[in-house]
């Protein structure tokens, strides 16, 4: 295969990659009244990239010795993160204009580019190695975006944790990662299945175990989840929304792709582990949440709850569980960023941000608007039918009934209640009781647009779009095996 | 799709409505809801009218399919069509609809145009799970109606509306999420979402057990049945009036209807199962909570424990396994609906006037309020079961029915009837009879015009009902038909052994032979009333 081929096949991450360091050269002779231009470049390269995502990227087979897959599987993951790293970058000049500290500067969305092209890489990976580049590069521009408000103390604290407990979970994921290599002999996703096809060591056992740990890790399943309300809490809001949605994509399809195109053979012993964790994150994310007075945490803690059900169809294995779970993350993307808008609208009189869940009460009367639209959200991520998060649960669980897991997929469906016991603490703040302060100032347009956009689609109105994400996520799974 | 999508208009009006009543102000949004329901009235009356009654008729009809989209391999149709069940039950939906608008006329004063909205989207979810021809669109609609009365019951709610949101909320969800995992696993197991086919799918018997558990999880709680019952009593007691209304009308009847289209028909043997399950549930129900009814102070209290009581004879008659308990079953939902719809309306015009719902509070009402009067006393005595009146004819059917299978249940069930009598009669006495002490209850006006109009179309219903069940029973009676014969397979062998009488010869004394004969079916009626 010639190299020019090649390159067409990473023609996003190329993309991505040219397109970051263009415009941190932009950034650095710009400087700071460069911010506007260098944020609508990279949203154009972002739809560059995802433009890109149509050619050879997605038309399968390998590149560069199996290092890289330009699959269909790859391609959905990354329409998603890429759509969500728009949403960030847009969403970002607002927050930063009218809270104290920082004014948002150029580096903002070339760090996001460069966390972009990570995730690229990361969901395209065919190889232990690629794999973790991609996953660093991706963390690395995550840790600087969490620390962003340089002189906002919960924002350095925010970012150095991620830093700590990142690396952490780096360091377990590479330990895991040079005992699968030490005892298959390869880093290439299909040697590694043809080693777990056949007699397996315990080292082999072992190295399972410590990568699928450092994966729970970045994807924030129970019981590796500790830094992300704290995380969540202390990023700057435009932030925390980019880290609840793209680097969780990449994370959940990153898992995926290791444990179908890796590990498949030895799915009953990961499934183990993923059924625990999903569990655990169902039901922890959801009794954790209750107590949460800080809608940022609360959020946290709702995407542990929620990676718990994209569990759920990693679980169950084969097409259909992995169509669910790319099922369940478009439409959580959608969720997510919807909450994040409004979350990023609580602004008291002097423009700060005001995070406590008490601050929307009596919200339905102050900005009935606003309030219809948290409530379509709360409601679906809530999993309450007929908005859209109630099909991604129903696509997890009949993935799960599907391949026989009736016990689990009853216990997960049972626990989703617990969980609606706190969405609908949000909802009841904002309807039932009696109005505090309205949140002050207006709603950006290009936020307010965005907003109405992600209530409609989760929204009845939203069903359409379902046939569609179904045709795609079964072609993605399609595409793993 | 055939004809005129008349099922789907009937869901649109409404969804259009609601969607104009937020962007309007508060009478506007009265007007428009009251209009809106009007319209369903009308075209429930045409489709009532339409619906073909005569032999050979199809079974389901007004059929609409389109196909949406897939769900993990498995298509999501918009599947609309009805049966004879379904016909009435939409009736009655609708028909109380326009009667909740009013209700809430004057009595709903903050948060108009939100309300009439969350009443409409709550019409259409009622409409739409009565009508939907497709599991999960059935479940969509099941469930979506939680949102719209949570609201309902939370903002415009009494003192401890959030408490009881909260319960009705979570307790029915947690019953419908298991219902959801064995629905998919039918739809798995079988290839096919559609309710018809599914009907007459035969699910292995070991898989009935459990698919059946988990659709009682969901259906016992909506229904309610002892002792899943404790959230209806807080949702009714804080729900505005007309929030009560359709609670106790409408939304208690989806457990009904679901054990009618989904357990009986599809899982026959496990029904047959766990059969004396639910005649044990049902009786204690019914004499518990009859006696809980019996020492309640707050009067919307009363009547919520009486509902429970009621659906314990639902119950009770639909898992008879016979003509009599479900076409019973059937009428004394119609009944209920009507009659404690009614109630808790003749609860709200008190309450309206006094803001207070001990029973202590009021007394001697007859004098001053001999038109309240009279029409509470007809809706006491169709609760009671008076012949004449809607709930006998579903009571006594029901209690029939269930005698041919078991004996023991139609005698405790019977006594229901009798307690009920006495909670009834009871509360009416302390309401309505006595002296007029109190200066505040003497100053209450009788009903005005809009009051009147509320009540007395239930009324005229009510005594339709009881005079001339056949126009409620011939749309049915197909329907029952089909049912009785599907489950014919598992059904129990009671333990009264009803055999044909011998005739008598001409001339001879008639009470000597049914004297004579204890297993007789005309003496069987008269111990089971």
């Amino acid at each position: 295969m010639s190299y020019s081929t090649q390159l067409m096949m990473v023609l996003p991450e190329l993309v991505l990659s040219l397109g970051a360091i263009l415009l941190m050269l932009v950034a650095a002779w710009g400087g700071q009244q460069a911010t506007k231009l260098v944020s609508w470049a990279a949203i154009a390269v972002l739809i560059g990239a995802g433009i890109a995502l149509a050619g050879p990227a997605s038309a399968g087979g390998e590149a560069f010795g199996g290092l890289y897959r330009p699959d269909m599987f790859g391609a959905v993951a990354k329409a998603m993160i890429f759509f969500a790293a728009a949403v960030s970058i847009l969403i970002a000049p607002r927050f930063f204009q009218t809270s104290s500290g920082d004014d948002l500067r150029p580096e903002y969305p070339v760090l996001i580019l460069l966390s972009a092209a990570g995730m690229g890489m990361m969901v395209s990976a065919g190889d232990l190695m690629s794999l973790y580049v991609g996953l660093e590069l991706q963390s690395l521009a995550a840790y600087v975006l969490a620390s962003f408000m340089r002189r906002d103390t919960r924002s350095a604290e925010a970012g150095l944790k991620y830093f700590v407990l990142g690396s952490l979970a780096s360091g377990i994921l590479l330990y895991g990662i040079s005992l699968v290599y030490g005892f298959s002999g390869t880093t290439l996703f299909a040697g590694i299945a043809d080693a777990y096809a056949g007699e397996r060591s315990m080292g082999l056992l072992f190295g399972l175990v410590f990568v699928f740990a450092g994966l729970a890790f970045k994807i924030s399943a129970v019981p590796f989840h500790m830094w992300t309300p704290d995380v969540y809490e202390g990023a700057p809001t435009p932030v925390t929304a980019f880290f609840a949605s793209a680097p969780k994509v990449a994370a959940v399809a990153l898992a995926t792709r290791v444990a179908i195109e890796a590990m498949g053979p030895a799915i009953a012993d990961w499934r183990q582990i993923v059924i625990f964790a999903a569990l655990a994150s169902i039901i922890f994310g959801a009794v954790a949440a209750i107590g949460q007075t800080n809608i940022k945490r609360l959020l946290a803690y709702s995407s542990i709850n929620n990676v718990g059900f994209a569990l759920i169809g990693l679980a169950a294995g084969g097409e259909a569980g992995v169509s669910s779970v790319l099922y369940y993350m478009a439409i959580y993307v959608v969720m997510t960023l919807g909450s994040f808008l409004v979350v990023l609208q609580m602004r008291g009189a002097d423009g700060q941000p005001i995070e406590s869940i008490a601050s929307l009460a009596g919200m339905s009367r102050t900005r009935p608007g606003l309030a219809l639209a948290l409530a379509i959200f709360m409601f679906s991520l809530a999993g309450i039918p007929p908005l859209l998060g109630f099909f991604a649960k129903l696509q997890v669980f009949v993935a799960a009934v599907d391949s026989g897991l009736f016990v689990f997929a009853a216990v997960g469906a049972a626990a989703s209640a617990i969980g609606a016991y706190y969405y609908l603490k949000i909802v009841k703040t904002m309807y039932f009781d009696e109005p505090a302060p309205a949140f002050a100032g207006k709603t950006d347009p290009v936020e307010g647009v965005l907003l109405v956009l992600a209530a409609a689609v989760i929204s009845p109105l939203g069903w359409p779009l379902l046939g569609y994400l179904e045709v795609f996520t079964a072609s993605a799974a399609k595409a793993l095996f | 799709m055939t004809g005129f999508p008349i099922l789907s208009l009937m869901l649109a009006i409404p969804a259009v409505a609601a969607v104009a009543c937020l962007f309007s102000s508060a009478n506007n949004a009265r007007w428009i809801a009251l209009c809106a329901t009007l319209i369903d009235l009308a075209l429930g009356i045409w489709l009532w009218a339409s619906f073909d009654q005569g032999a050979g008729a199809a079974q389901w009809q007004f059929v609409e399919h389109v196909r949406l989209f897939g769900v993990g391999g498995v298509d999501f149709a918009w599947a609309l069509g009805i049966d004879g069940f379904a016909l009435m039950l939409i009736m009655l939906s609708v028909f109380l609809m326009p009667i909740c608008v009013g209700a809430s006329w004057t009595a709903i004063e903050k948060r108009v145009p939100e309300y009439m909205a969350a009443f409409l989207a709550t019409e259409i979810l009622m409409i739409g799970t009565f009508a939907a021809q497709d599991l999960l669109l059935f479940y969509v609609f099941f469930e979506g109606g939680l949102i719209p009365m949570f609201l309902i019951i939370g903002i415009w709610g009494g003192a401890n509306r959030v408490y009881a949101s909260y319960k009705f909320f979570l307790y029915t969800l947690i019953g419908s999420l298991l219902m959801l995992i064995a629905m998919i696993a039918m739809i798995l197991n079988s290839g096919t979402a559609s309710i018809p086919e599914l009907m007459s799918h035969d699910f292995p018997v070991n898989w009935q057990t459990w698919l059946w558990l988990a659709f009682f999880a969901s259906f016992a709680v909506k229904m309610p049945m002892w002792p899943f019952h404790t959230w209806l009593p807080d949702a009714h007691v804080q729900a505005p009036t007309a929030g009560s209304v359709i609670l106790a009308g409408v939304l208690l009847k989806l457990g009904g209807y679901g054990f009618l289209r989904f357990s009986l028909p599809m899982f026959p043997e496990a029904s047959a199962q766990f059969m004396n399950l639910v005649f044990v549930l049902s009786c204690v129900a019914v004499v518990y909570t009859s006696l809980v009814a019996l020492v309640q102070s707050d009067m919307k209290k009363l009547i919520a424990y009486s509902s429970v009581a009621h659906m314990a004879i639902v119950t009770m008659g639909l898992f008879a396994f016979n003509h009599q308990g479900i076409e019973g079953a059937m009428m004394v939902m119609l009944g209920h609906g009507l009659v404690s719809g009614a109630l808790f309306l003749c609860v709200g015009v008190i309450y309206d006037r006094l803001h207070t719902r001990e029973i202590d509070r009021y007394g001697g009402l007859a004098i001053n309020m001999p038109r309240y009067a009279l029409l509470f006393m007809l809706f006491t005595m169709a609760s009671v079961g008076l012949p004449g009146t809607s709930n006998f004819v579903g009571e006594f059917l029901g209690l029939m029915g269930v005698y041919k299978v078991s004996t023991w249940a139609a005698l405790i069930g019977t006594s229901g009837i009798i307690l009920g009598a006495a909670y009834m009669l009871y509360l009416y006495r302390r309401v309505v009879f006595g002296d007029l002490t109190k200066e505040d209850v003497r100053a209450m006006p009788d009903l005005n015009a809009r009051e009147i109009w509320l009540l007395a179309p239930i009324a005229a219903a009510v005594l339709w009902m009881g005079v001339y069940p056949e126009s409620f029973l011939k749309p049915m009676r197909p329907d029952v038909e089909r049912l009785v014969e599907r489950m014919s397979r598992a059904a129990p062998a009671g333990d009264s052994q009803p055999t044909a009488g011998k005739p008598a010869p001409a001339g001879e004394h008639h009470g000597a032979t049914a004297a004579e004969d204890h297993q007789a079916p005309a003496a069987a009626h008269g111990e089971a009333h």
